[in-house]
């Protein structure tokens, strides 16, 4: 029974993660349309900057994540700004196109950089730690703190999007970009702060990516994958649908491991599918399209 | 010097010339009407003055500036505010934020704040905590007009507002212009419904197959003039 309960927990917590990898993917989606076949190679792009940082500064991943944040987050505007701005259209195939190649070359540039060894964020006795709750389980401090920062990112989203005029103009833009425009909204400006946001949230994702687990250049293609079915179960467009989602994966993972180690990844691709067959829209959906 | 003004405005949709040589203008303070037949060419007008569709710069002029070549949210900012027709408010937003939306780009000081609305649209005030796609097809116009008219504007577009509307509602709506004219805000009125723009209206421009095909006051245009004007031959 314990080891049920343990999974229970173990999967909650593990959800927490792949919310995080959600929650950047469901905001450039839920504004601009746009699926950004990259988000698992920047997250991974991510982690290696905050371990560059970490580095050549000596601070602990905590710290080295503050310094990253603007510096993505300009990297998110000007990507969007630059570059992905210009491939937004009625055809749906061009952002998947250059997108792909970004995520390529990503992967192929930090390979270049990097090698292919796996690396891991030092955060030191804070790894390791754990509360006991008693019965023989207990809860890590960093799977608990991901969840908890799950929460938060998805709360602040939330609080920008409809407490603020910043969100009032997200959700005109994603709704009607013609009228949009005729509110004085500059749209490409509105993509690329909504693009810089999602590289804030990349960023946080790859603090957790790199302290839970090892990673080296290739494995952003299996975060997005996560990421997605994340963001299909919970519903296009929401982000508590989103949190949701990942908690789903990841408590599917752990239960499936829990029944035979092998089950752990499809269990996780078994609930995915089951959502899609009988709420095909996902859990909560939002998004009028 | 006119306010807003055409100056042999040509519009194309691909290869379909919609729009041919355009030349019109509106003095501050104005309130003219553009009558025609459905496909005349009334709202690509209404598109090329706002910068949806975007031609020479040289083609339209507000203020002494050239802004035919200027985007949709520049041209806002300006002051130029349309009331797009069919409504079209924002389905994500309430009622309160599709107003608030309306100054996202232009915070001009004026008579116009949300207060100021809800006190010439009572039964918006009512609504203003609801979703937007709730309202009935009146309240979603006034909606419309509120969240053009909060920007104070110096001239208001207005695409086709009785369109739609039960006969009770276009007299409501049209009650409320002369409220929003006495305040200085100059308007440029598109309507199918000739006798309520001839009513309201200074001046009167009708397009025929996107050419010009009469224009002048409506005291002295003779319904048979405005009829040829209209229909054709």
């Amino acid at each position: 029974m314990t080891g049920w309960v343990d999974a229970l927990i173990q999967g909650i917590l593990l959800g927490g993660l792949y919310a995080l990898f959600a929650a950047g993917l469901s905001l450039i989606f839920g504004i601009m349309r746009l699926v950004n076949l990259a988000h698992g190679d920047l997250i991974v792009l991510g982690a290696f900057m905050i371990l560059t940082i970490a580095a050549w500064l000596g601070l602990d991943p905590f710290a080295a994540t503050l310094v990253a944040l603007p510096v993505m987050f300009a990297a998110g505007f000007a990507l969007q700004y630059l570059l992905l701005n210009r491939t937004l259209g009625r055809d749906l195939l061009p952002p998947l196109l250059v997108t792909f190649g970004l995520s390529i070359m990503i992967e192929n540039g930090l390979l270049e950089l990097f090698s292919a060894d796996s690396q891991r964020l030092d955060a030191g006795a804070i790894e390791t730690a754990s509360i006991k709750l008693g019965g023989g389980i207990g809860i890590g401090v960093v799977p608990l703190l991901t969840l908890a920062s799950a929460i938060a990112v998805i709360f602040a989203l939330n609080l920008v999007f409809y407490r603020t005029s910043l969100g009032r103009a997200f959700r005109a833009t994603a709704d009607d970009l013609e009228i949009a425009q005729l509110m004085g909204i500059d749209h490409s400006r509105i993509f690329s702060v909504a693009m810089g946001l999602g590289f804030i949230v990349i960023t946080i994702a790859a603090l957790y990516l790199g302290m839970r687990a090892n990673f080296d250049p290739t494995i952003g293609p299996g975060r997005l994958l996560y990421a997605f079915e994340a963001v299909i179960i919970g519903g296009l467009g929401s982000f508590w649908g989103t949190l949701a989602g990942g908690i789903i994966v990841g408590v599917a993972q752990t239960v499936g491991a829990q029944i035979n180690p092998e089950w752990q990844i499809l269990a996780g691709h078994v609930a995915f599918l089951a959502v899609l067959i009988f709420k095909p829209r996902g859990l909560f959906p939002r998004a009028f399209d | 010097m006119a306010l807003l003004e055409t100056r042999g405005l040509t519009a194309f949709y691909g290869d379909f010339q919609a729009l041919y040589g355009i030349n019109t203008h509106l003095q501050a303070g104005e309130t003219v009407a553009i009558i025609g037949a459905n496909g005349a060419g009334k709202s690509t007008f209404l598109k090329a003055i706002t910068g949806l569709i975007k031609g020479p710069a040289e083609s339209v002029w507000f203020d002494g500036e050239p802004i035919g070549a200027s985007a949709a949210a520049e041209i806002m900012k300006r002051g130029i505010a349309l009331v797009p027709e069919g409504r079209r408010l924002f389905p994500s937003l309430t009622v309160e934020e599709n107003l608030l939306i309306g100054r996202y780009g232009r915070g001009a000081p004026g008579p116009w704040s949300l207060e100021r609305i809800y006190a010439l649209f009572p039964a918006v005030r009512s609504r203003r905590h609801s979703a937007s796609t709730t309202l009935s097809g009146g309240e979603q116009q006034m909606t419309a007009i509120g969240r053009a008219l909060i920007s104070n504007p110096r001239v208001l577009l207005c695409d086709e507002i009785s369109l739609g509307l039960a006969p009770i509602m276009v007299r409501n709506l049209y009650d409320a212009l002369p409220q929003i004219k006495a305040e200085g805000t100059s308007v440029v009125l598109v309507e199918q419904d000739i006798v309520q723009a001839i009513k309201v209206s200074d001046r009167i421009y009708c397009f025929q197959e996107g050419r010009l095909s009469l224009s002048g006051r409506p005291a002295e245009l003779s319904r048979e003039q405005i009829h040829h004007a209209y229909f054709g031959n």
